[in-house]
């Protein structure tokens, strides 16, 4: 068991520069889910830590050893790929062992480590199979009973539940984490999955275009996202984002003339300064008092819906309402004060009231 | 109805054809050898074979005819030479595919394309300056000499890489975390999933050994290391009258290894292939 810390790690392929200075230090026993769209660099960050890859620049560090320069199978870590990469000529039994069998230990101490795995993963009646006799769940499950047998000081998982369909995907996710929880394994766990990130992770980092941008756990990416990206990224359907000017000495944005108070927060910029108004789709309240906006479609998801609202200059909305609210044409909605979070419109970044 | 079933008869009118086109002179060869080597000679080839006649093969095998020397002798030499060229050839273009496939290291890809290029050089082509190197290196007249120019293959190593190009990357990372080193991961991992395909370049090596004529012809003359190819045309004398049905008996014997490999090797083979999870 053991932590890991990422100081600086930079790489490059040619002159272009996929992870652009990453630090990071998880705890002992932590799950961290990196979590991006593609091309974000969360992979490359995953393949670097495996030693798949060597950094342009950096130290990564596992249990206090700078391990950056050794070879992956000696740095004690153990990875669950997407595609499962199961050798397809072994059994089960055999594709557990092999990692074992290398490291040269005992025939008896391999059955007693890959039987305890096995019926760990409930794979107990399988281990005779070969992988293309099993379904996707239990390759998976294959996959990570060869991680956990090693008993590593690091797991690694790169998008493993991707190759899956959606009802096997909750069962596995949710397999995954208790497995997590009670290994107390450290573990990196990369995703384009939010709802993965969310349900998985201690903590969340969310990357954008090589840099990490948000650090913290899922309820505070979510409730305080720290840009627009982020904002835009956790969640689902997106936050609405709404372009407006700050005004009353920092007390309310004006959205399209429309003043929208921000209760009793108040935010140090001087009236006028260009902002980002974002409110969640369920936080738009149903109004008769409020503006109005055109509904363009309506998305009926069971117990409730989306509404989906636009303007002609091209402004949208989107609504999480309880299936069989009443709707016409057009929504009237006002939006409550505190569920606004505000954004500066140049750089993105999260506006914080002041007192 | 009658119209559907004309359709199916046909394809099969045109296949038993075909059939009876490549089985018709194998059949007159194994009909000829039991019969009066004079008849053939004269065209008078029964289709029904002679039973009493069957003893000419027991004779070519054991004494051989004017010309050439006992037909076991060179079967033994052809098999050994189809066995050494198939084998050599798996073997040495095996590890070349994998050096080209999976490593990083200077004039990779010089190497591939130097390979590759071979392929438009086949034994006929450098048939001289083979020969040449074989007088230096005193190869001559020695199994040696007869076997090992044939044992690069660009084929081989072409087929064996594109293979391997199929298994996706994460194979290859997942025995590294492993442990599995190149040698490791070359024994466990890469020759048991190409099993299949080297059960079938075995099949094509082997009949390809097997059927060579004009190296042989050329490097080999002494009659110890005359294959069955060889023997064959050395049984068609010039001068003297030609024992047809000694011929036709050694082509028939000549015949049965390739096949015999084929209907052994096919069953492995497609086993691999219909099984295959690649």
């Amino acid at each position: 068991m053991a932590g890991l810390r990422l100081e600086g790690l930079r790489k490059s392929f040619g002159a272009n520069e996929i992870l652009k200075g990453v630090d990071l230090a998880l705890a002992d026993g932590e799950m961290l889910v990196i979590v991006g769209a593609s091309g974000c660099g969360k992979s490359t960050l995953l393949r670097l830590v495996a030693g798949l890859e060597s950094p342009t620049a950096g130290r990564i560090l596992i249990d206090d050893q700078d391990v950056t320069g050794r070879d992956p199978s000696a740095r004690d870590i153990a990875m669950v790929f997407q595609n499962y990469a199961l050798y397809p000529h072994m059994s089960v039994f055999d594709n557990m062992a092999y990692g074992l069998k290398i490291r040269g230990l005992p025939k008896s101490e391999i059955r007693a480590k890959v039987d305890a795995a096995s019926s760990l993963l409930g794979l107990d009646a399988l281990l005779d199979r070969k992988p293309r006799q099993l379904s996707g769940g239990q390759r998976q499950r294959v996959a990570m009973g060869r991680a956990i047998v090693r008993d590593p000081k690091l797991f690694l998982f790169d998008e493993p539940l991707s190759n899956l369909d959606a009802k096997l995907r909750v069962q596995m996710r949710g397999e995954i984490r208790r497995l997590q929880r009670r290994l107390r394994v450290t573990s990196l766990y990369v995703t384009h999955d939010q709802v993965e990130a969310m349900t998985l992770g201690d903590r969340l980092l969310v990357m954008h275009q090589g840099v990490p941008v948000q650090l913290a756990t899922p309820t505070e990416v979510f409730e305080r996202p720290a840009d627009t990206y982020v904002a835009g990224f956790i969640g689902s359907p997106a936050m609405n984002l709404l372009p407006g000017i700050l005004g009353r000495n920092g007390t309310v944005v004006a959205v399209e003339g429309t003043e929208i108070p921000l209760g009793n927060r108040r935010f140090a910029r001087p009236d006028g300064h260009p902002v980002t108004l974002g409110i969640r789709p369920e936080h738009v309240a149903l109004d008769p008092a409020g503006t109005s906006w055109p509904v363009e479609v309506v998305e009926l998801l069971g117990s409730e819906m989306l509404v989906h609202a636009g303007r002609a200059d091209g402004a949208s909305l989107t609504l999480r309402l309880p299936n069989g609210a009443a709707l016409s044409d057009t929504v009237r909605v006002s939006f409550p004060a505190g569920q606004l979070h505000l954004f500066d419109r140049a750089t993105g970044l999260r506006l914080e009231a002041v007192a | 109805m009658m119209r559907s079933r004309l359709v199916a008869l046909i394809p099969h009118a045109v296949l038993i054809l075909a059939v009876l086109l490549f089985a018709f002179p194998i059949w007159i060869a194994i009909a000829g050898s039991t019969q009066d080597s004079a008849a053939i000679a004269r065209g008078d080839i029964s289709l029904i074979p002679d039973p009493a006649g069957l003893g000419v093969y027991r004779d070519v095998l054991v004494n051989g005819s004017a010309g050439a020397g006992p037909v076991w002798r060179a079967l033994l030499v052809s098999a050994g030479m189809a066995l050494v060229i198939a084998l050599g050839k798996i073997a040495l273009s095996l590890p070349s595919a994998y050096a080209v496939t999976f490593f990083r290291f200077p004039f990779r890809m010089t190497a591939f394309w130097l390979i590759f290029l071979t392929l438009m050089l086949p034994v006929e082509v450098r048939l001289i300056p083979t020969f040449q190197v074989m007088s230096s290196l005193d190869l001559i007249n020695s199994f040696t000499g007869l076997t090992i120019p044939l044992v690069a293959s660009a084929t081989a190593t072409l087929l064996f890489r594109q293979t391997f190009l199929t298994l996706p990357d994460e194979l290859v990372e997942a025995a590294r975390m492993d442990g599995a080193g190149p040698l490791r991961f070359l024994k466990d991992i890469i020759i048991p999933i190409s099993g299949a395909n080297i059960a079938a370049l075995f099949v094509i090596l082997f009949v390809y050994g097997w059927n060579q004529y004009l190296w042989p012809l050329l490097v080999a003359t002494d009659p110890k290391l005359d294959t069955v190819v060889i023997g064959i045309v050395k049984m068609i004398g010039v001068d003297t009258a030609t024992e047809w049905n000694k011929v036709m008996a050694t082509a028939v014997l000549a015949l049965l290894p390739p096949v015999a490999v084929v209907l052994l090797m096919q069953r492995w083979f497609v086993k691999g292939l219909t099984e295959g999870d690649k």
